[in-house]
């Protein structure tokens, strides 16, 4: 196996005079189960390996990368790089990153079990998943999907910068979605996902459980009157959301004027007890890393402060294009350019669970599925409008099930029409680690005006 | 790509211990893209993906192994994975004897993007920024991309079957950002065709460019968009995503036999409104779903799904295919050698209607007019589904009349199917689309006239 620093090294070392290289290797095995009806329906067992190239001269920036590491290809990649780079247009803010001194958080998350575990035992958790899925309930009429994945991957950052930085990860998810039967022949679906380090980590049991519970819960489920209910978002739709909010707080975004947040630092954007960081150094994050897409040191970014906006995220070119250097935030995949992004978001917690805030309202919805987030979100203007599944909150009380719903609103308005946040912080697959969400502002749409 | 002993000697590696079904696919893709942004030309990426996937089924189960080594070990490594993957036990070898078949390969590309010079692509990004602002002040930024990317594909199985094929697509896309009282707008606007660098024969990027500023400058001005069920029409070109989210995926032969489908067991119903002729065309030379054989060595076919109304058909893979004892439909794509095919549409559109689109607007008292449709996603199962509106008008009194800003609308498949009264008579394709299936993104193209649909609900913020 080739050792992808060394592989990167090497590249580096080619460079001449008058030019900046970056090489980013990156190498994953992953395997993947699907199970139906009992039997397993495909079995992946994969390795991957990709090399990208990033060559500055002149201020001018070109790529190449290769999904390979065969060296006939590998070895065209800085030829190409440099010639791409002479038909790109000169500017001050290109550049590679420059080590910042940040000490680097000592994180690792990997574990060798992921490698360890047999075969035969990661087919098993799908199955049991499957099989939990249908003992649960008998409306459940059948599983669309149980998936167990798992990957371990190593990516390796070297430029003729002295940057060198290699970190590696395990991860491994199980998922499902199920079909409820409902009235008239009509099928709800409930989905679930799970993710940990390790396969041991996992509770096929819990995500059964789950998706199962939110697939019965909106059996009969009817249209919803149009009205602005107020809206409650459990910790993975407040991620959702406040994903969305993190995007729009790229450096990048406001550096090119597409975040309606630029210029917008210190001032309130948000409901008071809204506090905001990311946070990619906690090791118990799904999102944790020890160093960034360009090699510099993870570290927390504040983001918003009891509802004032702190700053942005960054990487090299775009806190050199503020003036305030990155924020060792820099995403990248192999194949591509590094732009800056969370990877732990974090949210300060509020008061009470899911139930007490639930209680406290007369009029709301309790969100059960959010369709069509690629669509309906412009990140530029803000405009937020996707399809709904949900469940009717009445005098404190859950009452009727909703499906075919829209919910529509603005997010920098969004984020003052916070009413609640919760206590209840619980970690996403995604990395994130927040609460539940209470909030305002929000239109529903329906059949019924 | 590779050569014929060394694809009969992996496949016989990968039967070694059992199996019913083996296949070797490869791939050889390069990729070039110019970005423009910010003022600048910021940068030109190169890319080479090249390896092969291995797949062997058993019974029920595919095990699939890939690798990027070509080499006669690479691919033996990857064939005794796959095999195992599959469990494969018992069964003596078999030894395999792959034959080319002729496949119709169409006129291919006229110009390959490969032979371009670089500076030529490079003009048209700016070209298109200056038009993009010439536009107005209040465009206050331009991004402008070009992209090509020439992919070669073989496919042999142990059926015998061996094809190959070499795909180049071309893309161009501006988007605009216009600055204005009410915040940020944006426009965007893109062509891909299954062509070469002859695409800017046909299109003018200047054009684009001022389309794309026009959109976001027009939606300075937006109100916002209703909330509630009414009336849409959608026009030429746009109602493709409309039909390839209410009822494609739900033809997709993988989620029927899931009974993941509210169409699954009602081939021969009537499941939409008379007018309505659904056909998916893998053919269609030049379209941005073309292909001359699919990633399962299937040549592209047309398929009639849904005539007049009535359901006629699924679409097909060769593993869901073979179950059913019948030929696969040439539907069975993957994004990449590390991927598994799956059922997949290609270009997927409503044939012309007879209605005068000036008159469907016309008998519309209220609505929503969308002349731009974004992207959408469907729940199969339950039938619902969702697409964005990206340029869109308010109806009033059979007029269109002012811009509303963009938002989701939500439908339910076999309901919105039946509610289509107009067709138009003037089909045309529309944009290029990444279809997302599991994961796994490849290009479709869809087009249709003029429609309407008598209700659809609308995620507006205006009560």
């Amino acid at each position: 196996m080739t050792n992808a620093a060394e592989l990167a090294r090497r590249i580096v070392g080619s460079a001449v005079e008058g030019e900046q290289v970056e090489v980013c290797v990156g190498r994953s095995v992953r395997t993947e189960v699907r199970v139906h009806g009992g039997e397993v329906e495909s079995l992946t067992l994969a390795e991957t390996a990709g090399v990208g190239v990033r060559l500055i001269r002149d201020a001018r920036e070109g790529v190449a990368h290769a999904g390979t590491f065969d060296l006939d290809v590998v070895d065209t990649l800085l030829a190409e790089a440099r010639d791409n780079a002479t038909f790109a247009q000169p500017d001050d803010r290109v550049g590679l990153a420059v080590d910042d001194r940040v000490d680097r958080v000592a994180i690792d998350p990997w574990s060798a079990e992921v490698e360890a575990t047999p075969v035969e035992a990661k087919i098993g958790l799908a199955l049991q998943l499957e099989a939990r899925c249908r003992a649960l309930d008998r409306r459940v009429r059948g599983v669309r999907t149980s998936i167990y994945g798992d990957s371990r991957t190593e990516t390796a950052v070297v430029s003729s910068l002295g940057i060198d930085a290699s970190r590696r990860a395990t991860s491994a998810s199980l998922s499902t979605s199920v079909l409820i039967d409902d009235v008239e022949g009509s099928t709800r679906t409930g989905a679930a996902v799970e993710a940990a380090r390790t396969p041991g980590a996992l509770d096929p049991d819990s995500v059964a459980a789950k998706a199962v519970a939110r697939g019965i819960a909106l059996v009969g489920a009817g249209r919803p009157r149009t009205g602005r209910p107020l809206i409650v978002l459990e910790p993975r739709f407040a991620a959702t959301i406040l994903g969305i909010v993190a995007g729009m707080l790229s450096g990048e975004r406001v550096v090119k004027g597409r975040s309606p947040f630029s210029e917008r630092v210190g001032e309130a954007i948000a409901a008071t007890d809204l506090t905001m960081f990311d946070n990619p150094t906690d090791p118990d994050s799904l999102g944790a890393a020890a160093s960034d897409g360009e090699g510099l040191a993870c570290r927390t970014v504040p983001l918003i402060s009891a509802g004032r906006l702190d700053g942005f995220l960054h990487d090299s070119r775009s806190g050199r294009g503020l003036g305030v250097g990155s924020t060792g935030s820099a995403m990248r995949a192999v194949r591509g350019t590094p732009s800056p992004g969370h990877r732990s978001l974090r949210v300060a917690p509020g008061r009470g669970d899911l139930e007490c805030l639930v209680a406290g309202i007369d009029d709301g919805l309790l969100i059960a599925s959010l369709q069509g987030l690629h669509s309906g979100v412009n990140a530029v203007s803000g405009d937020l409008s996707v399809g709904v599944e949900g469940v009717v909150i009445r005098n404190g009380e859950l009452a009727e099930p909703i499906r075919e719903g829209t919910l529509a609103g603005a997010i920098p308005r969004l984020l003052q029409d916070i009413v609640a946040i919760g206590a209840d912080l619980q970690r996403q697959p995604g990395g994130a680690f927040v609460p539940s969400l209470v909030m305002t502002g929000l239109t529903v749409g329906g059949a019924g005006g | 790509m590779l050569d014929h002993e060394l694809i009969n000697r992996t496949l016989s590696t990968a039967l070694d211990t059992g199996g019913d079904f083996a296949e070797v696919f490869a791939e050889d893709k390069r990729s070039s893209s110019a970005v423009f942004d910010d003022g600048r030309v910021e940068e030109l990426t190169s890319g080479r993906d090249r390896g092969a996937g291995i797949r062997v089924v058993v019974g029920e189960t595919t095990g699939f192994a890939h690798t990027a080594d070509l080499s006669e070990t690479g691919l033996a490594n990857a064939a005794r994975a796959a095999a195992a993957a599959a469990r494969g036990g018992g069964g003596g070898t078999r030894s395999v004897n792959v034959s080319a078949i002729d496949v119709d390969r169409g006129p291919g590309a006229r110009i390959p993007p490969e032979e371009v010079a670089k500076a030529t692509k490079v003009g048209l990004l700016t070209l298109a920024n200056e038009a993009a602002r010439g536009e107005g002040a209040a465009i206050s930024q331009v991004s402008a991309r070009y992209g090509d990317s020439r992919r070669q594909i073989l496919v042999a199985n142990s059926d015998g079957l061996l094809a190959e094929d070499d795909q180049i697509r071309t893309l161009f896309s501006v988007s605009c950002v216009a600055t204005g009282d009410t915040g940020l707008q944006t426009g965007r606007e893109s062509t891909g065709r299954t062509v070469g660098f002859e695409l800017f024969d046909e299109t003018d990027v200047e054009e684009m460019g001022r389309r794309a500023a026009n959109r976001a400058l027009t939606k300075l001005g937006a109100r916002p968009a209703p909330s509630g069920a009414m009336p849409v029409v959608v026009g030429p070109g746009g109602g493709g995503v409309l039909f390839h989210e209410a009822c494609g995926h739900g033809l997709e032969a993988d989620l029927v036999a899931k009974s993941a489908s509210v169409f699954a067991g009602r081939v021969g119903e009537t499941v939409a409104s008379p007018m309505v002729t659904l056909i998916d065309d893998g053919t269609m030379a030049g379209e941005w779903g073309h292909f001359a054989i699919d990633d399962e060595g299937r040549p592209a076919a047309h398929n009639v799904l849904i005539q007049d109304g009535v359901l006629t058909d699924y679409m097909w893979d060769h593993l869901r295919a073979r179950k059913e004892g019948r030929p696969s439909s040439g539907n069975g794509r993957r994004q990449s050698y590390q991927h598994l095919p799956m059922v997949r549409m290609t270009n997927t559109y409503i044939s012309n209607g007879s209605d005068e689109p000036a008159d469907i607007i016309a008998s519309t008292e209220s609505g929503v007019y969308v002349a731009q449709l974004g992207g959408g996603q469907v729940n199969t199962a339950t039938g619902d589904f969702v697409f964005g509106m990206t340029e869109a008008y308010l109806i009033e009194d059979g007029e269109i009349t002012e811009p509303i800003r963009e938002g989701n609308l939500i439908g339910n498949g076999p309901e919105v199917l039946t509610r289509i009264d107009a067709l138009g008579n003037d089909f045309a394709m529309g944009s290029p689309g990444m279809c997302g299936k599991d994961g796994q993104g490849v290009p479709v193209g869809d087009g249709t006239p003029t429609l309407r649909v008598t209700s659809l609900t609308v995620g507006g913020t205006a009560a």
